[in-house]
């Protein structure tokens, strides 16, 4: 453990984390943290508290602030240490700001100070922590404090720096684009830089510039293909593998950068087909990292030009994610299959069944993938059982925010391709009555025009579809408890048509009204819609010349809106009133008949009223003055406006009154120097240089512009091996792959056959439900049966070949793993020699992993004899193994709290003099020797492995 | 984009939290709850990602502990779950055979490590070999200010014995 591990803290931090764990409910670790909170606020505010001292406090408040409670007592003192000169009382300062302080604190003026000391500070490892913290940090106040010190920092010597000068620079540009816009040509540059990891974490800016103005960054197609074909084919430094894999993380950046480029331009893709065809050919599907590339490379092909092989490639791994068994594969296929149905809306019909296993699983997320899936191949044909099925699951959840989500869906499918007026109306109304007032108010006010406008198929459709609205509402009113969105729909379809077909009386819809009205007294906006509608019927009634006779129950609520404390209530209330006493003429013109979908005209200026004005000024009456030209307003615009003028002249300023920045300034050229070093061409002529590459429309991609080629060598030497051959043998040997691909697709697939085979078997004898088959024909309207034979004859001839050739794979890897054990060397270049032969035998991934397999086994045992000869104690690991055995087997379903063993008396050597470090830190990752070391630490805390708890020493990674 | 890293126990309790989006200290406890709620009570077999307003959350559960990490939309779930693991590697590295304990004791660390990793919610840096050579830069500095105290205050010990 020794610098790891150590328990560096004293006593009575270590007995609040102790008590802590044994809490035994929220309320008790409440009290605790109170308790801390207290001791905290006395001790930090004593004078001359020794340094390391007040690094512990302030890591007990970061504690105290994690478990959810308020430390901004303790925020100044944090703000302090970062100020110190010790790194080491530094990092725990700036470690304790960015977790406190949000970007918009007021305490953070404090520490821009120091932060732009520290970014010129010749120590790399203080940069970095200042680095670390402008990222958190700085506001778009204050990126022009640090924004130069951050440029100059990207030709720092150390690549850690240059990293994150590079994300902070991504951050500003997130906050605020306008600040760093002029310094965006340093993110293409950074893209050669010579570490990988630089190169990497400029990915990320770049995707974002990317997806903001695709094409200004068109040039660079080139520059990423052939990164992301140096990355496939190995040129990083091993290590970037990752799971066998090469650099995937950035594998993933620069595929959904691809994508991004080759959006619509046919051009840019048929630049990525090739290296994305490589990448699909060289994925281990059996590893999950291999899977996320996989999955991108999906989401790539479907976003650019389509390319009927990519698509077949990409077919093809979808198909393998669904039929897998893990979860999460499944649900990226569902994902991967809703991208992809864009393209070739075919391909869903195969995984039919697939899909509706899917959309009945138990599991949440995958259901609602699935969901999402059918929403987005809803058609005409299926849009009933589809909109069924997502209302059907709306009503069993309870999360609001997927409610509302999925309301919405349901709407919009319903809107677009309803079958019938019928089945519209009641799809809303369900949707209304389980979704209630989640529903975006906008889809309510959808509805309401939508069933007075109709459909705008003929007048005969349109009145249907009132009508039965008005009936299904109706019917509905007589449920208890209606959202209130919902209940405005209804007042105002009823107060609108509920007497339009002369089915129902006058008498019967403003009764109905009038309950509504009453039943739901608190809801002041369906008291309104009420009302109004009333007026409505009443006016229709008028105006139709039949006499109108208010209800009683009618006339008692009207009275009590006239004195009701809503404005809004009483002045519609009066409204209805005047509406009643006037005759037929003057009805009809204030309230006409369906005539809700006309355009009002509004005379803007008033003019009716001119001859008004006229008299009164005439009479004496003051003119009236535009709001702006009066005499007060004016005073408090243009105070406004200084306002304004100030703040923006009263910008904080941080740079220092006297010194003039001639240092800085005399540096620039030194750093654009130091970057020649990288790119060799300065700016201007570097621009130029892209620009000309693309001018090059190359056809073919080894006609591509020569300047291209000299730039990827510079790539290549600075991350290849030494041994690498330059520009003309990489096209040779890629080509050569190319030839192979077919092969090497060939050898995939029959990897696959074999589970195809198995799960189409076994899909038939599992017997496919009518009720399934059923659905999958109402979503797919295709039958599954006919469809799956032919795919399952013409993977049965394949088998046999594959085990041949998976035979003589095994065989050629035995073969050069013998070799190289009687030659013995260390694994990277074992693994170059390798290649050759591996590529002339068998064109697979395969003899790699089985390769590392057979080595590593035989240099774990050399290194862990290694440890037991060096540890003296050679007999404890298997004490150890059945250490932990045990009490796991004992304690497994043991669920009460940890840490309750903990109550011994607390450790006076904290240290553990026994162990020792060099051995710890020469050992890499698990063993034995470790673990028991820990073991012996942990037991001198008090802590021990019988404690109600194992779990808390199960290795994370076991 | 990762909006949020959260390290929570079985039983709810909550190992570490880093935030990259600006959260108030009331909604962390809110979200912390209520994803708390979410996650430990699914079953073992299911996706290890959840919908969560508007958000993906993406967990994997190691021993007892959960590590959980907030997404947008159309990031890749199955990437992201490869960084927790990556995380959780190097983690192991560092402590060698990590398990809880480790981290309830040193969080700090953790979060040093995280910092190493992860930047303003992105994936910084994706080789284990730098994290650590950092990271172990970061240590031989604190170890070499330890000994100078600890000779100090051993210096001070004997001339007042």
């Amino acid at each position: 453990m020794g610098s790891q591990g150590g328990f560096y803290q004293s006593k009575e931090f270590l007995d609040l984390v102790k008590s802590i764990g044994e809490a035994r409910s929220k309320a008790e670790e409440d009290r605790i943290v109170l308790g801390e909170i207290e001791t905290l606020k006395r001790r930090i505010s004593e004078p001359d508290i020794p340094k390391r001292k007040m690094k512990e406090y302030i890591i007990r408040l970061v504690y105290v602030e994690m478990l959810g409670h308020d430390a901004s007592f303790g925020y100044i003192h944090a703000v302090k240490m970062t100020h110190d000169n010790s790194l080491l009382v530094k990092r725990t300062g700036y470690l304790a700001v960015t977790l406190f302080l949000n970007e918009d604190h007021d305490l953070i003026i404090l520490i821009v100070n120091t932060i732009q000391k520290d970014l010129t500070s010749d120590n790399y490892l203080v940069v970095c922590a200042a680095l670390n913290a402008v990222c958190k940090l700085i506001n778009e106040e204050t990126i022009p404090a640090v924004l130069p010190l951050v440029v100059e920092l990207l030709a720092h010597p150390k690549e850690a720096v240059r990293k994150k000068a590079i994300m902070a620079l991504h951050r500003f540009y997130q906050k605020s684009p306008s600040s760093v816009s002029h310094l965006l040509s340093n993110f293409r540059k950074r893209l050669c830089d010579n570490d990988p990891g630089v190169m990497g974490a400029t990915l990320c800016p770049l995707f974002e510039l990317i997806t903001i103005d695709v094409n200004s960054y068109k040039d660079l197609v080139m520059s990423f293909v052939s990164i992301l074909k140096q990355v496939a084919e190995r040129r990083l430094p091993k290590a970037y593998d990752y799971h066998q894999m090469p650099a995937p993380f950035i594998q993933i950046k620069l595929l959904k950068i691809l994508a991004l480029l080759g959006s619509g331009d046919k051009q840019a893709s048929e630049n990525m087909y090739a290296v994305v065809g490589d990448i699909f050919k060289k994925c281990d599907s059996s590893s999950n990292i291999g899977n996320a590339v996989l999955y991108e490379c999906i989401c790539c092909v479907s976003t650019i030009y389509s390319n009927p092989k990519l698509l077949e490639f990409a077919a093809d791994a979808i198909s393998r994610f669904l039929k897998s068994d893990s979860h999460n594969l499944k649900y990226m296929g569902i994902d991967a299959l809703g991208r992809l149905i864009k393209i070739s809306p075919e391909i869903a019909e195969q995984h039919q069944l697939a899909v509706i296993d899917c959309l009945e699983d138990p599991d949440d997320t995958l259901k609602r993938k699935t969901l999402e899936l059918l929403y987005k191949m809803t058609k005409s044909t299926n849009v009933e059982v589809i909109v069924d099925r997502m209302i059907d699951y709306m009503i069993n959840i309870n999360d609001n925010h997927y409610k509302t989500e999925i309301a919405s869906r349901c709407v919009e499918l319903a809107e677009q391709f309803a079958p019938s007026n019928q089945w519209f109306i009641q799809t809303m109304n369900k949707v209304f009555m389980h979704a209630g007032d989640l529903v975006n108010t906008k889809v309510a006010h959808n509805l309401m025009r939508l069933i007075a406008e109709g459909f705008g198929e003929d007048d005969d459709t349109d009145s249907q579809l009132r009508s039965s609205a008005v009936e299904s509402y109706l019917h509905i009113l007589g449920e208890s408890k209606l959202p209130s969105v919902f209940l405005q729909v209804i007042c105002w379809v009823l107060g609108e048509y509920g007497t339009a077909d002369g089915k129902y009386s006058a008498s019967y819809i403003t009764g109905k009204l009038c309950d509504v009205a009453e039943a739901y007294s608190s809801d002041e906006t369906v008291k309104a819609y009420a009302v109004t509608a009333l007026t409505k019927i009443y006016a229709f009634e008028i105006a139709a010349g039949r006499k109108v006779d208010m209800l009683p129950e009618c006339q008692s609520l009207m009275e009590e809106f006239l004195a009701s404390h809503s404005t809004d209530l009483q002045q519609r209330a009066y409204e209805l009133q005047a509406v009643i006493g006037l005759d037929a003429h003057a009805v009809e013109s204030i309230m006409p008949s369906d005539a809700n979908c006309e355009d009002i005209e509004v005379d803007k200026n008033l003019s009716f009223l001119t001859g008004y004005i006229q008299d009164s000024i005439e009479n004496g009456a003051q003119p009236y003055i535009p709001e702006n030209e009066r005499s007060g307003m004016l005073k408090i615009s243009n105070f406004r406006n200084q306002d304004h003028h100030e703040t923006s002249a009263h910008s904080l300023r941080f740079e220092a009154y006297e010194l003039p920045k001639q240092t800085v300034q005399s540096r620039i050229p030194l750093t654009s120097l130091a970057s020649t070093e990288i790119v060799p061409v300065p700016e201007p002529i570097y621009v130029r240089e892209i620009y000309q590459t693309t001018t090059v429309p190359s056809a073919s991609s080894d006609a591509g512009s020569t300047e291209l080629k000299l730039r990827l060598d510079g790539v290549q030497k600075k991350w290849g091996r030494q041994t690498h051959s330059p520009a003309t043998s990489t096209s040779s040997s890629t080509s050569q792959k190319t030839d192979n691909g077919i092969t090497q697709v060939d050898g995939s697939n029959t990897s696959n056959s074999r589970t195809l085979e198995t799960y189409d078997s076994r899909k038939q004898q599992v017997e496919i439900t009518p009720e399934k088959q059923k659905l999958a024909a109402s979503l797919f309207g295709g039958s599954s049966k006919s469809e799956k034979k032919p795919a399952t004859g013409h993977k049965i001839s394949k088998p046999s070949s594959h085990i041949v050739e998976r035979s003589h794979v095994r065989k050629s890897s035995l073969e050069i793993a013998s070799e190289k054990k009687a030659s013995i060397q260390p694994p990277p270049d074992l693994l170059d020699f390798g290649e050759p032969t591996v590529n002339s035998a068998a064109p697979s991934v395969d003899p790699f992993k089985e390769l590392e397999g057979l080595l590593e086994p035989t240099t774990q045992v050399d290194s862990a004899e290694n440890h037991g000869s060096t540890a003296a104690a050679t007999k404890s690991p298997d004490i150890m193994g059945l250490y932990t055995e045990t009490p796991a087997g004992i304690y497994n379903k043991d669920d009460s709290d940890i840490l309750s063993g903990l109550s011994n008396p607390p450790v006076r050597n904290m240290l553990g003099g026994t162990r020792s470090m060099q051995v710890a830190q020469s050992s890499k990752g698990r063993n034995l020797k470790n673990s028991l070391e820990k073991d012996a630490l942990v037991r001198q805390m008090g802590v021990t492995p019988s404690s109600p708890n194992p779990n808390l020493f199960k290795d994370l990674l076991g | 984009m990762i909006h949020f890293v959260l390290l929570i126990s079985r039983q709810g309790k909550v190992r570490l939290t880093k935030w990259y989006s600006p959260y108030s200290q009331k909604e962390r406890t809110k979200v912390i709850r209520e994803l708390g709620g979410v996650i430990l009570s699914r079953g073992p077999k299911l996706c290890n990602f959840v919908d969560w307003r508007g958000f993906k959350v993406v967990y994997k559960r190691y021993a007892s502990l959960y590590f959980c990490m907030c997404i947008d939309q159309d990031d890749n779930e199955l990437e992201v779950l490869e960084i927790i693991h990556h995380f959780v590697e190097i983690l192991d590295r560092y402590f060698g055979s990590v398990c809880e304990l480790d981290l309830i004791f040193n969080f700090h660390k953790a979060y040093y490590i995280l910092d190493e990793l992860l930047l303003a919610g992105e994936l910084q840096e994706s080789s284990k070999k730098t994290v650590a050579r950092l990271i172990a830069a970061q240590d031989s500095l604190v170890e070499t200010a330890k000994e100078q105290a600890s000779s100090i205050s051993n210096i001070i010990a004997q001339a007042t014995k």
